[in-house]
């Protein structure tokens, strides 16, 4: 099963935040900047792809257990976002790439949506 | 020595009403027909809230002069999360202080009347004045914190628009009200009940709520919220929120 930090290592992101929890199993994906559709969507151990990038994303993460979470689109997350990832273990990642692209290399991965 | 009390009085609203400076409302939606339509409904107070925009608020005030109608100063910003919210403010030059905030957080594109619609600024008799040409039917790179902010920074009241609505609405874009966020209210449809939005919502408990039209035509205008207060105002209607002093809000869909 793949990594977070295999994503980190194959995909063109940054690690804003989490980095103690790279080593995570990736139990499948789900992309939505609708935090109500993820909360009632993502299942635990999902890499979350969103171009939302206010402090309820690290919230949702971590409510729902998720293994990281793929900020695109050049969004950037304020401090207290990034801190509050730092605080709880969550894997933050940013890329310029857009959702689409993102979710195609993750699915060249072998990561599969979840259902 | 007894408390001087101001007399209060129960009063119908409607606080949330586009005109035809939105791209999406109806070309009825003209300060003398809204006027009109309020009286007719009973309504006391009107909030006028287009999209980004608060360019026809003075046009309605003036066609609600002497008529029984109070009109309170707002927009219906977009957040940079896609959130609609209400800002009420007292005065026309409020509105549009906070206008200038908004403007120059808006992408610079032109709005494309044939594809959204045209974008009418009008006079009191809804006489057209000018177009306004900016796309205002999109977000600002403001986030909702920046907008709470910035609306109470200026004597404002910001209000989560249609909370129980699927689209642009604080709810479904963030799944919950993000703790500590300085909103003076959350604002309900009226599509379901208060007691449904709150079992299928749950953190929309403790929230003071309101239930406005978000008319974009005379009759999706409506009096589901009755507020009793001193006097029309951003203040009263803070104290009303919180049940202050005699002041309340009762929702009646």
């Amino acid at each position: 099963m793949t990594t977070v930090v295999e994503i980190v290592s194959a995909l063109d992101v940054q690690v804003a935040a989490g980095k103690v929890n790279l080593q995570r199993e990736v139990t499948g994906g789900y992309a939505s900047d609708l935090l109500s559709c993820v909360m009632a969507g993502a299942k635990a151990g999902n890499v979350w792809v969103t171009l939302q990038a206010h402090l309820n994303v690290i919230a949702v993460a971590e409510l729902l257990d998720l293994a990281c979470v793929i900020i695109t689109e050049g969004m950037h997350p304020n401090e207290e976002t990034l801190a509050k990832a730092e605080e709880k273990g969550i894997p933050t990642l940013l890329t310029q790439e857009s959702t689409f692209t993102i979710v195609g290399k993750l699915t060249q991965l072998g990561i599969r949506g979840s259902r | 020595m007894s408390p001087v009390t101001a007399a209060l009085r129960p009063m119908w609203a409607d606080l949330h009403i586009h005109t035809v400076l939105s791209a999406c409302a109806e070309v009825e939606m003209i300060p003398p027909l809204i006027v009109r339509r309020a009286r007719e409904l009973g309504l006391g107070v009107i909030a006028i809230t287009d999209h980004n925009t608060a360019e026809n608020v003075q046009a309605v005030g003036e066609a609600a002069a002497g008529s029984g109608v109070s009109v309170l100063a707002g927009m219906e910003v977009q957040t940079r999360e896609e959130i609609h919210v209400i800002c009420l403010f007292d005065t026309a030059e409020q509105a549009l202080a906070w206008q200038e905030v908004v403007y120059a957080h808006l992408p610079p594109l032109k709005n494309r009347a044939e594809v959204f619609g045209a974008q009418f600024v009008v006079d009191r008799l809804g006489d057209f004045v000018r177009e306004n040409e900016r796309l205002l039917l999109t977000s600002t790179a403001l986030g909702i914190e920046q907008v709470v902010e910035g609306v109470r920074a200026l004597g404002g009241l910001p209000i989560a628009a249609h909370a129980d609505r699927p689209s642009y609405s604080i709810l479904a874009n963030l799944g919950f009200i993000p703790p500590g966020l300085a909103l003076a209210a959350v604002e309900l449809s009226g599509r379901i009940s208060p007691e449904e939005a709150l079992q299928r919502h749950p953190s929309l408990a403790g929230w003071p709520l309101l239930i406005s039209g978000d008319a974009h035509r005379l009759s999706e205008m409506r009096a589901a919220t009755l507020i009793t207060w001193a006097e029309p105002s951003v203040r009263e209607l803070e104290r009303a929120l919180h049940g202050q002093e005699g002041r309340r809000i009762k929702l009646l869909p």
